[in-house]
């Protein structure tokens, strides 16, 4: 019996490591050449990691999560015969590399990545195929697509990196002089002056880090819930004019109110009644928990991206109270001091963009909860009060919900619950 | 043993390789350039220069001897009796090929590339033992240039001996042949048969295809078939050498039918083929791709190992000494950091038979190959002045221009002395030129570069001389 260590291999064209995302075996596990052992993420793509031997996994030497340079040890495995350390002399000589199967990462990669691979594939496989290369060295003849230019333009536009296709000739039969190149180098030095030539240049950004992690919630809640959406429109003259009343009474010793505390207020008065929306629904378990306490998750935009910080208990605070949390929570995230805690376990989210609140929006649920409450923007639209039109301070609100969980009934009624306590505040209180 | 370092190593100074040396030497690399023989190569040694020089004086022997039997009598002109020492031609030859010698060996003095008098092994990428007479010497370069070329291939059953030659031998007799036999009916071996014949030899030529010159379309091959006839020459097409008989000078032949003939031959010329020359400098010390036969390389001239060029004829066709010294010269930029890389839109070809047939580019097999829509233009010597009063109006130009744009895909030309108009051809290919842009330049009257313009004129649809 002997020890194999496989090792992270060159994943790929100029990447130095890549993080570990699926463990397919486990410790104990008798493993068969070529079965998949793990994957791993670069910036570019999932990598297959197969196993090259037939043996048994002895040792896992990293967890998922970790960021693995390439030639460090991946997996330990108990092989017959020598194995593969002999002499071995330090963790990354010696090793035998794992052949890495590129496979694109099939459910949530965004588009522009899928992309950037595809071509970087298609480039990498031209400057590696010597044999056509040579061929057309051999030839020595005329290419395909004959770019009239003399050799001393031909030169110049290597060192000045330009590709000559793209240059139009004011020569015969479209043929470039030196001053065509001169005129295209003027235009690119000077952007914007008119005259359109198309870049072509590519950024490719890596989706790393918390925008990764978005990209994977958002990717899972909208590929395994069905949303509905409602779209209602809400008066708040009323709610406004006491959000005044009340901003001038208070704002100095308890703080400035938004709407956002009184929409806290009206969706906790909305699930007393109906528990089943305070909820979250693990699919995979076949369960919905309905929580007694409503943790409101606010969708707060950072820096960094989208976080959803939690008012835990909600319904123990009083509007100063949780006007007071959504602020110091967004703080805390802004500086990226939440912890842990003060960013997971809601069980109801509201999304607000404010002034940028549109008209309406679709908002996409935080997983594995039922519902979202979207805030649109505020703005004074005329309203038929049954003899004339006055101007209203209208605001509407886009709800989605599961609809593997929630009738559209159900989510109906929500709906209209919270329209009618932000229409009609006072009601908001009197029922404590 | 004695270990040296270098930046650059090139293996070989034939014209890739003394051109990369001395250029990169220009450059400031530290060049190192090892060379088993004396520097030239083939080219220089025993190709391309000695077997001009050898045709230059057939040339001049044969129009002596015509004048002599009354050919020039028309212009007034007779000689008495010319003889030939053919000794003497061939040490004027090597007095032609010294001086090259020398003038190589003090451009890479002068360009300061160290040379290494030696053979040259790999041991690997990046380390080479030079064999030479002072020793072993161990370089260490941190680039290698591999330009060991070309060489001749021989025939099964018939190795070269003094009576069995390659272009290389037949190079360095010192008396012409009574009877030579020619095998292989190429560019060689048809430059050399016609040199041969034109000095007195009775020669043969025996091609195993059904026609000489097959590398040309039939067009550029007839007028030197005709001539190859006029000067008594023997065809045997579609006939192979099956063997040689030193004792009695019998060249056993395979006819098509396979009846087999002898013919009396003093000596034997075989001109079948080169092949590059990938044994002997340690090609099994290093992992480089290979294909039929020779080094595979990318547009600059790297093989598939990092830091290891090839140039010339080790790389394959077409093997010529100026397509090899333009690589060679690109490579030495490439390693000096210029910004390179392989876009020569055409290689002229040269064939020094007589007449001679230059190629440019497509000729019209090619550019329906290529899928191109064409149109061919010709003119004829015949129609020209000039090549009235050389009394050669033998052979053409010709020019493949691009259906509409009448941009110059190709220029071919057979014709008495018609090598020296290759460079305007390739020039105008380089250039990017139209059949309007040579019609509109105006030609030097009398010459035979007029047939250029007049073909172009033709292509324009303005044809003024035919």
């Amino acid at each position: 019996m002997g020890l194999f260590v496989i090792s992270l291999s060159d994943v790929g064209e100029g990447v130095a490591e890549a993080e570990l995302v699926e463990w397919h075996v486990a410790v104990g596990d008798t493993v068969s050449e070529d079965q998949l052992l793990g994957v791993v993420m670069t910036d570019k793509a999932a990598v297959e990691i197969p196993s090259s031997v037939l043996g048994k996994v002895m040792k896992l030497c990293c967890e998922v999560g970790d960021v693995v340079a390439v030639g460090s040890d991946l997996i330990h495995l108990e092989v017959d015969g020598e194995g593969n350390t002999a002499g071995r002399t330090d963790s990354v000589e010696q090793t035998v590399s794992t052949t890495a199967n590129l496979s694109e990462n099939q459910t949530d990669e965004p588009k522009q990545k899928r992309d950037a691979l595809k071509s970087n594939t298609h480039s990498k496989s031209q400057t590696a195929d010597l044999r056509s290369s040579d061929r057309n060295i051999q030839q020595g003849g005329t290419a395909k697509q004959k770019v009239l230019a003399a050799p001393s333009v031909r030169q110049r536009a290597r060192e000045l990196g330009v590709e000559l296709s793209t240059v139009s000739g004011s020569g015969p039969i479209g043929r470039i002089v030196h001053a065509d190149l001169d005129k295209f180098t003027e235009r690119r030095a000077q952007p914007g002056n008119g005259v359109k030539t198309p870049d072509a240049s590519i950024n490719i950004v890596k989706v790393v880090g918390m925008r990764r992690k978005i990209a994977e919630k958002m990717a899972l809640s909208k590929s395994r819930i069905p949303h509905i959406t409602i779209v209602e429109e809400v008066d708040v003259q009323y709610l406004e004019d006491l959000r005044e009343e009340l901003n001038e009474k208070h704002a100095q010793v308890r703080g400035k109110l938004t709407v956002l505390p009184f929409v806290m207020k009206s969706i906790i008065e909305a699930v007393r009644e109906q528990p089943e929306l305070n909820a979250l629904y693990d699919d995979e378990a076949g369960t919905v928990a309905q929580h007694a306490g409503v943790h409101i998750g606010v969708a707060t935009q950072t820096p960094n991206g989208l976080v959803v910080p939690v008012v835990r208990h909600s319904e123990m605070n009083s509007l100063w109270e949780n006007a007071s949390a959504v602020v110091n929570l967004a703080q805390a995230c802004r500086d990226g001091s939440a912890g842990r805690d003060e960013l997971t376990g809601s069980t109801m989210t509201i999304t607000s963009l404010g002034p940028l609140g549109a008209v309406a929006t679709t908002p996409i649920i935080n997983h594995p909860e039922v519902a979202i409450v979207g805030i649109n923007k505020m703005m004074i639209r005329p309203f038929w009060d049954g003899q004339q039109f006055v101007p209203r301070k209208m605001m509407n609100l886009s709800c989605s919900f599961d609809h593997r969980v929630i009738d559209g009934y159900d989510a109906a009624v929500f709906v209209q619950k919270l329209k009618s306590l932000l229409e009609k505040p006072a009601m908001l209180f009197l029922e404590d | 043993m004695e270990s040296t370092r270098t930046q650059l190593l090139i293996i070989g100074a034939g014209p890739g390789g003394y051109v990369c040396a001395i250029r990169a030497g220009q450059l400031g690399i530290k060049t190192i350039i090892v060379e088993a023989e004396k520097p030239g190569g083939t080219c220089l040694n025993v190709g391309c220069i000695p077997s001009k020089a050898v045709i230059h004086a057939a040339d001049e022997f044969y129009k002596m001897v015509s004048a002599g039997q009354g050919a020039s009598d028309s212009m007034g002109i007779s000689t008495g009796t010319t003889t030939i020492d053919f000794g003497k031609t061939i040490g004027w030859k090597n007095g032609i090929v010294d001086r090259l010698n020398s003038g190589v060996s003090g451009l890479l003095a002068k360009a300061n590339v160290q040379v290494l008098q030696g053979v040259a092994k790999f041991r690997d990428g990046k380390t080479v033992i030079v064999d030479g007479r002072e020793g072993e010497v161990q370089v260490h370069c941190e680039n290698v240039v591999i330009a060991t070329g070309s060489e001749p291939v021989d025939i099964p059953g018939m190795p070269f001996s003094d009576h069995v030659m390659s272009s290389t031998g037949a190079l360095t007799l010192t008396e012409v042949p009574k009877s030579l036999a020619v095998i292989g009916g190429g560019y060689i071996g048809l430059e050399l048969g016609t040199a041969f014949a034109k000095l007195g030899s009775q020669v043969t030529i025996v091609e195993s295809e059904d026609r000489v010159l097959s590398q040309y379309d039939e067009q550029l091959s007839t007028p030197v078939v005709k001539r190859l006839k006029h000067l008594g020459i023997t065809l045997l097409t579609q006939t192979r050498a099956s063997g040689y008989e030193a004792d009695d000078a019998m060249l056993s032949l395979i006819g098509s039918d396979n009846a087999t003939s002898d013919i009396q031959a003093d000596r034997v010329l075989v001109t079948v083929g080169r092949r590059a020359r990938l044994s002997g400098w340690g090609l099994e010390e290093l992992s480089l791709t290979t294909e039929n036969g020779f080094l595979s390389i990318n547009e600059n001239c790297q093989t598939s190992m990092l830091g290891v060029y090839a140039i010339g004829d080790v790389t394959g066709e077409p093997m010529l000494a100026h397509r090899a010294m333009a690589q060679g010269d690109m490579v030495a930029r490439l390693l000096a950091g210029q910004s390179q890389s392989w876009d020569r839109q055409c290689i002229p070809a040269v064939c020094f038979t007589d007449p001679e047939i230059v190629t440019a580019g497509m000729s019209p097999d090619d550019a329906r190959l290529a899928g191109e829509a064409f149109d061919v233009t010709n003119f004829p010597f015949m129609a020209n002045g000039r090549a009235m009063t050389l009394e050669r109006e033998d052979g053409f130009i010709r020019v493949v221009t691009q259906k509409h744009t009448n941009v110059i895909l190709g220029i071919q030309a057979v014709g008495a002395g018609v090598s020296e108009l290759s460079a305007a051809f390739s020039l105008a290919i380089e250039m990017g030129a139209c059949a309007e842009d040579l019609a509109a330049t105006v030609h030097a009257h009398p010459t035979m570069s007029e047939g250029l313009q007049e073909a172009c004129l033709m292509a324009t649809g303005y044809g003024l001389h035919l």
